[in-house]
């Protein structure tokens, strides 16, 4: 039974989750990728040595109409290689392509899987990370997107490049883009890429200068509680957490940052925490493991300096 | 010129009664099928404003004839829910209530949602970005499926067109910020970003009181036991259980030094990179 690997966009070389997805191992039996968007000679190469042998895009133009003719290719790509699953990495576009395909299809969606067993059996965080389920599928098709985390990228083998598979489409009414304005993310890492992030909250009182001048000696990301975003101290993109973004930082250092579980959710990922907070009772210093009462007015800039002394 | 042809246009606010997450929340044993204790329960929190993005929608025509209807699915107890929109000011309220809806997974709960915006004619369905118990964020995608209409989802400004056949929207993908514009009929999701939700004032809640609320059973939708609750589910959880929580460490009191015990701690911890080039590859403007 074929497995379909579903992508809005592909890119070259591969992102670190679609390679992670690719190394999923035995669960991708005869891998087809199904993308929205026809992909570059090299990363069709790419595909092909990761192993996958074909890759459906249709033969019609899909513009940017938001799932409703993504999720009608991935139906009739679905119709045609009647695989025993789907699956996407977990970000909102293609969560969103799956879920509308699932329910044309009558099938099983589960979304956010942290883990895939050979059997379908698939472990998900639940109630913003404080639970979890195991959860298997019933439908002969089932429609997975999985985070970050769940597989490891595979070694490429010698393999010829995946082949284009157009399949013909008939598109229908969608949401239709009228405009299209890059943001800008500035010089800084990403944030749910960025090996080490620093956070401001309402500690820094809308002064994120201490946060930005720790976060760039450290070559951070820098990010924000949703207080902070919603002040407008710094930008929404910044934002961790439930309604935010995740992290995936080897060090995560949240300053000012009371620690709501809204915001802890999207440290999941994240490997050693360090707070600063005035608060002694604040909920982060149970999650952290180092954790400083104190001002970040005060302790961020002398670890910037003492990190740059050290550094030379 | 244009406007409104003038036929009353009827939203629908998909809202979702979950446990408040400022209370420890957790799952049941085996025995109860892991269902989720809703005893701390209220209007989802993200749904609320997908509840003033529909008021707002509807304030935004006042020559027209714009109904905003929220409706719910869950236990009796959701009708907390349901009453919750009617103070913040939407018209009328329904709660689906039927004990063979229990244990109903995305799958079948989009079939009872779909079921319910066709029995009310809603021209746009409206719905929170995700839920803050199961956090699918599915339902718009899903409903939108069955019902045939075009999406926008995760909007984080909506508004009608000039002449109230679609609606404008504008959200965030992949570092671009989008306008985008779904003809109606259409299914919306709404982010955190939209307008801060109102409180009801205590005449909207004495006027609540006197609005309609409707209670429906699955044959007020005309779907079998057998579609809903787990025999109409296409997934089943087979454990479920809490996530024991990170420990804290150390927590020291600055003494005017602890920037340099931070440090220390980075240190010990092999965070820190002391060949400096983190540093000046992600901030040259530091170095120039």
């Amino acid at each position: 039974m074929s497995t379909i690997l579903y992508l809005d966009e592909i890119t070259s070389p591969l992102d670190e989750h679609t390679a992670e997805l690719l190394g999923l191992g035995e669960l991708l039996e005869d891998l087809m990728v199904v993308s929205a968007a026809t992909p570059s000679q090299e990363a069709l190469a790419e595909l092909g040595r990761a192993g996958a042998t074909h890759v459906v895009v249709p033969d019609a133009d899909l513009g940017a109409s938001l799932a409703v003719n993504q999720a009608r290719l991935l139906v009739a790509a679905v119709a045609e290689l009647e695989p025993r699953v789907v699956i996407a990495p977990a970000a909102p576009l293609e969560t969103e392509v799956l879920a509308r395909a699932a329910a044309a299809t009558e099938s099983a969606i589960i979304t956010g899987a942290q883990t895939v067993a050979p059997d379908l059996s698939i472990t998900k965080s639940v109630l913003s990370g404080t639970g979890y389920t195991v959860v298997r599928p019933r439908s002969g098709t089932a429609f997975i997107t999985v985070e970050k985390g769940a597989g490891s990228a595979r070694e490429l083998q010698d393999a010829a490049p995946a082949e284009l598979y157009p399949l013909p489409l008939q598109t229908s009414a969608a949401a239709e883009l009228v405009r299209t304005q890059p943001l800008d993310t500035g010089s800084r890492p990403g944030l749910e890429t960025a090996d080490v992030v620093v956070a401001g909250g309402r500690g820094t009182q809308g002064d994120f200068s201490d946060v930005e001048d720790l976060a760039d000696a450290l070559g951070a990301a820098v990010g924000a509680s949703r207080v902070a975003a919603d002040e407008g101290w710094i930008g929404h993109e910044a934002q961790v957490g439930q309604t935010g973004r995740s992290v995936s930082a080897d060090l995560y250092v949240a300053a000012g940052i009371s620690g709501a579980v809204q915001h802890v959710v999207g440290l999941r990922q994240a490997g050693t925490i360090v707070a600063v907070n005035t608060d002694e009772d604040a909920p982060i210093f149970e999650i952290a493991d180092f954790g400083i009462v104190g001002k970040l007015q005060d302790v961020l800039p002398q670890a910037a300096q003492e990190v740059r002394r050290r550094r030379g | 010129m244009s406007t409104h042809s003038g036929a009353p246009l009827k939203v629908l606010v998909l809202i979702k009664y979950a446990p408040d997450p400022q209370f420890p929340r957790s799952l049941g044993p085996a025995d109860e099928s892991y269902r989720l204790d809703r005893s701390e329960s209220v209007l989802s929190e993200l749904d609320e404003y997908a509840v003033e993005s529909a008021l707002r929608l509807a304030e935004s025509r006042p020559d027209d004839e714009v109904s905003v209807t929220a409706l719910t699915m869950g236990p009796e107890g959701a009708g907390a829910a349901v009453k919750k929109a009617l103070q913040m000011g939407v018209d009328d309220g329904v709660l689906v209530t039927d004990e063979a809806l229990a244990g109903s997974d995305a799958l079948a709960t989009s079939r009872v949602l779909a079921a319910a915006a066709q029995k009310l004619g809603a021209d746009l369905v409206v719905t929170g970005m995700t839920s803050t118990d199961a956090e699918t964020a599915v339902m718009v995608s899903m409903v939108a499926s069955r019902l045939g209409r075009a999406q926008l989802g995760l909007a984080d400004a909506v508004e009608f067109t000039e002449d109230a056949t679609g609606i404008n929207g504008r959200r965030e993908i992949n570092g671009s910020r989008n306008d985008y514009t779904v003809a109606l009929p259409a299914v919306i999701s709404v982010t955190d970003q939209t307008p801060n939700p109102r409180y009801p004032n205590f005449r909207a809640i004495l006027a609540a009181r006197k609005k309609p609320m409707a209670t429906w059973d699955l044959s007020d939708l005309e779907l079998r036991p057998e579609e809903v609750g787990r025999a109409g589910s296409a997934t089943t959880v087979v454990e479920a259980g809490n996530v024991p929580s990170r420990q804290g460490g150390k927590v020291i009191t600055d003494d005017g030094e602890a920037g340099l015990s931070l440090v220390d701690f980075l240190q010990e911890r092999g965070l820190l990179r002391l060949d400096g080039n983190a540093s000046e590859t992600a901030a040259p403007e530091q170095e120039a």
